[in-house]
């Protein structure tokens, strides 16, 4: 499992924001385009290519990408 | 045991309809088309503010009874399927055996479930017929959901609408109910849930807040935890649409039409990509309706062309309880 491949993968649920914004330092609270359909979207990618159901409260606890990937990566 | 059928379909819709150009004006980050797209909803009907789901139950039994010519007196049970009935006692389905000129030897009851409550509707009626304790079922589904609903709640305000519909479930009919797959996670109780009403809480929590993304949050209100309801869905839907098969010793491909409940666009999509279902197997119909809880599998039913059938239904309801049920419908030849 990779951070880098897990940015893609994140980047990848967003139709509008140009991909040089998806870092692992980004904070995607903060993008225009995240919304609660978003957060569904990222909930399934995680569950289709990590195998790991997240919870909602972990993407709200979640800072930047990276935050998120550590916790991926928790329950793989 | 004896065969259970549906014999006829109809619905009511409430006059007043929400546009998504109206959603739009009252929440600006969401366009109008976002919506449609996203959600699949154009359009959702809500009740007027003295029309209840009784209201609306007596409406769309009375469209089944004149629009398919069916004789009040053979109707000796009504199970009305409601989340917001007009009181705590009575039961609504007794006022409605009394608003419909019903039999007196009609036995009538509420049961309350939301998403899955027309799966559950078709189960009690096919036991009701087995055992041979009716023979002509009226199965009503009716909610106005939009009055738990707080005005600011942007979510739920664009997803869900409010119907009736009333199903005739007889010893004959033009599709056969056939096997039964039912499920209940009652841990999953308050990731939907109004919580203020009831006897444990039963004065206003007079505890409205906003959360950071300015969604209001108040007991008094609906509340769903979208995301747990997202994870419950991909989770146990797919195992109970393998389920519904299995108990009717069918195979996938043997299905001609998943008629899900219509949640929304979004989930729904997720839902078929998951199982692989083609889009000319899978029903969307909620553009002008929206998400009305357990009256959208049957407005689906009731719209499909009676003259082209396809021969096998499964029929999936999801939701509330949490609760899901499965089964599958044979159309029937030369009806």
């Amino acid at each position: 499992m990779d951070v880098n491949d897990f940015v893609k993968n994140f980047a990848d649920q967003f139709e509008e924001t140009d991909s040089s914004l998806f870092t692992p330092q980004t904070n995607f609270h903060d993008l225009d385009e995240w919304d609660s359909l978003v957060a569904l979207s990222v909930i399934a990618m995680i569950d289709e290519h990590y195998g790991v159901k997240i919870k909602g409260e972990q993407i709200r606890n979640s800072g930047t990408i990276e935050d998120l990937y550590i916790q991926v990566r928790g329950n793989v | 045991m004896g065969k259970a059928y549906i014999k006829a379909i109809s619905y009511y819709l409430p006059e007043k309809v929400v546009t998504n150009t109206e959603i739009a004006e009252l929440f600006p980050d969401w366009s109008a088309e976002k919506v449609a797209s996203k959600i699949g909803v154009i359009e959702r009907h809500i009740s007027a503010p003295d029309e209840t789901s009784l209201d609306m139950a007596e409406k769309a039994a009375l469209s089944l009874i004149k629009r398919h010519d069916i004789d009040k007196d053979d109707i000796d049970f009504v199970l009305l399927c409601t989340q917001s009935p007009d009181y705590f006692l009575p039961t609504s389905a007794c006022i409605l055996q009394d608003r419909l000129g019903l039999p007196l030897t009609c036995g009538a009851l509420d049961f309350n479930l939301g998403c899955s409550g027309y799966i559950y509707g078709l189960a009690l009626a096919k036991g009701l017929l087995s055992s041979g304790t009716a023979n002509n079922i009226l199965l009503v589904t009716s909610e106005t959901y939009s009055k738990f609903i707080h005005e600011k709640d942007k979510g739920n305000r664009t997803i869900f609408g409010d119907a009736a519909t009333a199903t005739l479930v007889s010893k004959s009919g033009y599709m056969e109910i056939m096997e039964f797959d039912l499920g209940t996670d009652g841990s999953g109780a308050e990731n939907l849930i109004v919580k203020r009403g009831g006897m444990r809480n039963r004065n206003s929590a007079g505890n409205l807040q906003f959360d950071d993304a300015g969604n209001p949050q108040s007991e008094d209100h609906l509340y769903m935890n979208g995301s747990e309801i997202f994870n419950f869905t991909l989770e146990f839907i797919p195992k109970l649409v393998y389920k519904t098969l299995e108990k009717n010793n069918m195979e996938f491909d043997n299905i001609d039409l998943f008629v899900f409940h219509q949640v929304n666009k979004y989930m729904l999509e997720f839902l078929r990509k998951k199982l692989k279902i083609p889009h000319d197997k899978f029903v969307y119909h909620m553009e002008h309706v929206g998400n009305t809880v357990s009256s959208t599998i049957p407005i689906a039913l009731a719209e499909l062309d009676k003259s082209s059938l396809p021969r096998h239904l499964l029929l999936a309801g999801f939701g509330v309880g949490l609760s899901w049920g499965g089964v599958i419908l044979n159309s029937c030849e030369n009806i």
